[in-house]
């Protein structure tokens, strides 16, 4: 770009005063050649690229707020006798924990505001980097060279639930306490070491006087050290990668078009953090988040109907109630499969499946290429369907976690609805594959048709024998292009069982597996069509007299985008 | 006193089940249902016009002497009343549970169908059938000046006897095979009062033996003071907990913010005119 | 890679249908070419971030001037202001900065290459040399002596690291016992009041204790407080039902463990521990608010439906000289939910 067209910058009044600093501190660091590189980098622009900027915007939020709180917490189980504002539990005997919590509600000005701001952004962390993960997903991002950026991510993903759940314990709330007795009854389930696990833990039997000082230590200091470690890798192997971006015209594989850092993303990026603080502090002022003081101090003998632990957790909690009573004794020990499945396994299952997934796909594509552009899910179908079916199953097992809030809102069985999500769990996905893939599929054809048969132009014409059909017209070449910027199908070669001279193939199931897998991950999917369609195409088209664009004013009908030219 | 016994057993006498229990429960009745003596004197004729309506519209499933139908396999139809005494009466049609609409896995509360006059008749002839919980004296129902003291003693009872079924702010909550505890909200003191004391259709009985008029009263006292107080935070979810939160977050949250993502990416109106000196 | 069966092509691979017509011509947007209109937008812009001041300024009056109980559409006056003053400050500053931005920066797309992630054969031939050097001559390969007992050291201090923890906790004990005993009063919960058979009610529902968790006669304070109280709790608690004799079903051995139709069974759940007191009087189910595992206490407390897997266990009962209902022993079943040594620790129970 004309970056020569601008004053030089020895001259400009900014030039003159910042040069003197700029120069002492790159006497002292060397860092303008870094800078040099990154202070004009590219980044493409798509809302969908700003997913992950709502969670570290809201990671942000949630270290200035939580530094807030801890003036005034106190992580202490030692039992006081509650004399705040708040009438309905004056004079109870409560622990140093909940009690300062309704101090921050009741008696700190602007510790409410504060309390529901960390908990809306907590909320907004997880929920924010669930749907980044899920846009990386849909749209291969995560393929090679970042792979080790989509576990990190997990790993983001996995640590922010515990973040979430020790701050859920925190106040010490019939909730919270209630969410630990779960914890307890999980380690308790552990097989074997189950009850030392449990003793360490919470030093002693059940509730003990630890476990909140414990996880006040993980949760102010351990997590958020590994949060921010992990945050930062991200963002350099983000920065180091380049950004990926939706093919297009001039947008390859080898270029990232958009914006430079300095000063519009910085810009954008600097005014998306008040942004995402800003709505944060309006949610907070008026939905109400998590009000402890209705849930009175914890009592192992007392609960609440309607106990569920936050929503991220509740795909767990879900596979809790769905399990079956199971239970046995072997080797003298007692095992506990209904809790110790569904409480380790679920979430276990999940994160090793996320972790796991880049490295199956490439096995069973044998893609070693470097992917910088992003794909479109119908075009991806298998790995799209994949992706719905894992969403369905942990919708199910998200719902299952609130049936009876389900059962009591919509006035169902309960019963009845924890059958229906225990069936539903296997079956479900399956459906939604299937549907997934089926729709992908029909997309896929459409695509093909609006670019060797053209768009619909909402004209009718009447042909001499009096038959009706309507005007098609050629997408404009750049939406064309951008139709067929994608992967051509690899050409599938049978399994090779035997070598070039004829002796078995030492991995030779192994590779059977794999391309059944492959024939099977590529099935059904439509091809983009070939230089030779398109050729054909246009001669079809050809009697069309020119494009719409050309036609300006004349041409009576709707644009490629769906927008009427002539009202 | 007296003579108002013997007046009213004479007359009625062939139809009572139980004689001794008459006694006590006219003088339960007399004691607490009606406010003056005018109301004590109308009590035989109470008696009688509750009977009249008891036999239009209740006694289809609760047999005509309020004894109960037993089905072939050996369930209950409609349970015998006799014993269920005036509290029980009040809490049901005055509630509107009964008499029921439809046969559901539970009555649900719905407008009433007798008036106040009505259910007091119906209620002093199922007295007059047994010796039961009679309506609660008022002295019980007037929450209003209880103390703070007494209000987060009555959140002990509240967390320890009702939250499991009711939830913590009396929201209400969910039971086997689509029953349900109904939410607290908008329920008056006295039927409160009346289904602690007699443990309507599943809800387990909460006898004044052992949770005592007082302390009922305290219960009463917190529920009312925990859904009068502001929902400080803003917008609540029903109390609903973390259900109604997770919602909140992904409708509104999660959705603004997406919202804005898209503002800042997205194009605006572009101009078909070119800057001046520019270099295309 | 000589073992690739699948040749993937790249969109530039292969002959394309359609061929790449680059960038298309940059369209300017109406502060581009209006000078007017760019003014209109730089006041717009500037007026946010005044506003932005004036709720900062709002922000602290608020914070002086509204009180915390008064309401504003049924919410806390001062959450709402402070609330609404902040966000609306960063909100403003926010969406302002990203205008100006979007319509006042410069928005020529740029271009930028790639290159691959690879490094170049030479560096990485280099490294692998760097590498081979090190390793030569540290003599790591060459003395194993040396690694071997190195490595034996560094793995050896895995056992102070392990070791310290160990006072994280005591060993497991006491899982298996509560503190109830023979002769102990069956109270009921928050009051203290101990209860006898004629004040309970066929239907009725008692929350109950141990007497042991309040104060005996006479004293101020139980034995129990503070973590050690709830930590009892978390086993003791119990609720105590009356049901008609002629419902329920005891188990052999169990015949004499009620008070006509009076049971007593523990309030934890054998699944993860929650108290559970939702019994429905008339059919007698006992259902857990948090995982719906429902039991039958007139069937000895055997699950019929959800995840827990032990029925919930049965307190004896029986009734001292003042006509008060006492315990007959501890719970013969082990309460609160499952662990590993449930099975040896009960078998030792039955032994007894």
């Amino acid at each position: 770009m004309a970056t020569d067209t601008y004053t030089k910058v020895e001259d400009t009044k900014v030039g003159k005063k910042a040069a003197g600093p700029v120069g002492w501190v790159d006497d002292r660091l060397g860092l303008a050649g870094v800078a040099r590189k990154n202070l004009r980098k590219v980044f493409p622009d798509h809302w969908s690229f700003m997913l992950g900027e709502i969670a570290l915007w809201s990671f942000v939020v949630l270290l200035l707020s939580g530094v807030f709180l801890t003036f005034w917490f106190q992580p202490s189980m030692a039992e006081v006798v509650y004399d705040g504002s708040y009438e309905p539990l004056k004079g109870l005997e409560m622990s140093q924990a909940y009690a300062s919590t309704l101090d921050i509600s009741f008696d700190i000005r602007g510790g409410l505001l504060m309390r529901q701001i960390h908990h809306w952004a907590a909320h907004l962390f997880i929920a924010a980097m669930i749907v980044h993960m899920l846009r990386v997903f849909f749209t291969g991002a995560y393929r090679k060279p970042r792979e080790i950026n989509w576990l990190i991510g997990v790993g983001l993903l996995a640590l922010g639930f515990i973040e979430g759940f020790a701050g859920y314990s925190l106040p010490d709330d019939l909730l919270s306490g209630t969410g630990l007795r779960f914890v307890d009854g999980l380690i308790r389930s552990i097989p074997i070491v189950g009850s030392y696990l449990e003793f360490f833990i919470f030093g002693g039997e059940f509730p003990g006087e630890l476990i909140i000082p414990r996880l006040y230590m993980a949760h102010i200091l351990l997590i958020p050290a590994l949060l921010l470690g992990l945050i930062a890798a991200h963002m350099l192997l983000l920065v180091y990668h380049k950004h990926t971006q939706w093919p297009g015209p001039g947008r390859t594989n080898e270029n990232v078009v958009g914006f430079p850092m300095l000063p519009v993303y910085a810009a954008k990026a600097g005014g998306f953090f008040f942004v995402v603080f800003g709505f944060t502090a309006l949610l907070s002022a008026t939905i109400q988040m998590n009000p402890v003081w209705a849930y009175g101090p914890y009592n192992p003998s007392e609960v609440t109907a309607g106990s569920q632990p936050d929503w991220y957790m509740g795909f767990s909690e879900g596979l809790v109630r769905l399990m079956p009573g199971w239970e046995s004794t072997f080797f003298g020990y007692t095992w506990s499969w209904n809790v110790f499945i569904p409480g380790v396994g679920g979430l276990g299952l999940l994160f090793t499946s996320l972790a796991l997934w880049p490295f199956i796909e490439r096995w069973i594509t044998k893609d070693n290429r470097e992917h910088h552009l992003l794909v479109r899910p119908r075009n991806a179908p298998t790995r799209t369907a994949l992706g719905v079916a894992g969403m369905t199953a942990f919708g199910v097992g998200w719902a299952a976690g609130g049936n009876d809030i389900i059962a009591t809102q919509f006035g169902l069985d309960i019963y009845a609805l924890t059958w229906v999500f225990r069936f539903g769990f296997f079956i479900f996905p399956v459906i939604a594959f299937l549907i997934t893939k089926r729709i992908c599929i029909g997309l896929q054809h459409a695509d093909s048709d609006r670019i060797l048969h053209g768009y619909e132009t909402g004209v009718l014409e009447r042909s001499p024998d009096g038959g009706y059909s309507e005007r098609h017209a050629p997408l404009p070449v750049a939406g064309q292009y951008t139709l067929t910027a994608r992967d051509r199908a690899p050409e599938l070669a049978p399994a090779q069982t035997v070598d070039a001279n004829g002796v078995e193939a030492p991995h030779n199931r192994r590779e059977r597996v794999r391309v059944w897998l492959r024939d099977k991950y590529y099935a059904g999917a439509v091809d983009k069509p070939t230089a030779d369609d398109v050729h054909h195409a246009e001669e079809h088209l050809g009697h069309f007299e020119g494009h719409p664009s050309d036609h300006g004013d004349d041409f009576r009908g709707v644009s490629d985008a769906g927008v009427p030219k002539v009202h | 006193m007296r003579t108002l016994s013997t007046r009213r057993r004479h007359p009625l006498a062939g139809l009572f089940v139980l004689l001794g229990a008459l006694a006590v429960a006219a003088a339960l009745y007399t004691v607490f249902a009606p406010k003056n003596a005018t109301a004590q004197e109308s009590s035989t004729a109470d008696v009688e016009a509750g009977r009249d309506l008891f036999l239009i519209g209740c006694a289809s499933c609760h047999g005509e002497n309020a004894e109960g139908i037993v089905t072939s396999d050996d369930s209950n139809y409609g349970p015998s009343l006799i014993g269920v005494g005036a509290a029980a009466v009040d809490f049901q049609v005055g509630t509107g549970r009964m008499p029921m609409a439809q046969s559901a896995p539970q009555a649900p509360k719905k407008a009433p169908e007798y008036d106040e006059e009505e259910t007091r008749q119906l209620a002093a002839y199922i007295a007059s059938l047994g010796p039961g919980p009679a309506i609660p004296e008022d002295e019980f129902l007037e929450y209003e000046d209880a103390t703070a003291e007494e209000i987060s003693e009555g959140g002990e009872f509240f967390r320890t006897n009702c939250t499991a079924c009711h939830n913590s702010v009396g929201a209400g909550g969910a039971l086997p095979d689509g029953r349900y505890a109904p939410t607290l909200e908008g329920v008056t003191a006295k039927h409160i009062y009346e289904a602690m004391q007699t443990g309507p259709q599943q809800m387990p009985v909460f006898g004044d033996d052992v949770i005592t008029p007082e302390d009922k009263r305290a219960v009463i006292a917190y529920i009312k003071a925990v859904q009068d107080q502001p929902n400080y935070g803003g917008l609540g979810g029903g109390g609903l907990g973390p259900v109604a939160d997770g919602v909140w977050v992904w409708l509104v949250g999660i959705g603004g913010m997406v919202g804005f993502a898209i503002w800042i990416a997205a194009n605006g109106t572009r101009s078909k005119k070119k800057v001046k000196g520019a270099e295309q | 890679m000589s073992d690739e069966i699948e040749r993937h092509h790249g969109p530039s691979e292969v002959a394309e249908p359609i061929a790449d017509p680059g960038l298309p011509v940059h369209q300017y947007r109406v502060t581009d070419v209006d000078e007017a209109q760019a003014r209109r937008t730089e006041r717009q812009i500037s007026l946010m971030f005044g506003l932005a001041t004036l709720l900062a300024i709002g922000f602290t009056v608020a914070y002086f001037a509204v009180d915390f109980e008064t309401t504003f559409l049924g919410w806390s006056a001062q959450n709402f202001a402070l609330g609404a003053t902040l966000g609306g400050a960063l909100l403003l500053i926010g969406v302002g900065i990203i205008q100006w931005a979007k319509k006042l920066m410069s928005d020529h797309e740029m271009v930028e290459m790639r290159h691959p992630v690879r490094s170049s054969d030479e560096d990485r031939a280099a490294v692998m040399a760097d590498i081979n050097a090190g390793i030569e001559e540290s003599g790591i390969g060459r003395r194993p002596l040396i690694r071997n007992s190195l490595l034996g050291a560094i793995g050896a201090l895995a056992l102070p690291s392990i070791v310290l923890l160990r006072d994280l906790g005591p060993t497991p004990h006491g899982q298996a016992t509560t503190v109830w005993k023979r002769g102990m009063r069956v109270v009921n919960d928050v009051s203290g009041t101990p209860i006898r058979p004629s004040d309970v009610e066929v239907g009725q529902l008692i929350n109950a204790e141990p007497a042991v968790f309040f104060p005996a006669e006479g004293e101020d304070h139980s034995e129990f407080h503070g973590h050690e109280l709830l930590a009892a709790k978390a086993k003791a608690a119990v609720i105590v039902v009356r049901m008609r004799p002629e419902d329920i079903t005891p188990e052999k051995g169990k015949e004499n463990w009620g008070i006509d139709g009076i049971l007593c069974y523990s309030k934890i759940c054998t699944h993860v521990g929650c108290p559970i007191s939702l019994w429905e009087q008339q059919t007698h189910h006992l259902l857990c608010p948090c995982h719906q595992s429902t039991f039958d206490l007139a069937d000895n407390g055997k699950v019929i439906f959800g995840p827990a897997y032990r029925p919930v266990p049965q307190l004896p009962l029986g009734i001292d000289d003042e006509g008060f209902i006492i315990a007959m022993s501890d719970f013969p079943d082990i309460v609160a939910p499952s662990y590993p040594e449930l099975a040896r620790d009960q078998k030792k129970l039955d032994g007894e």
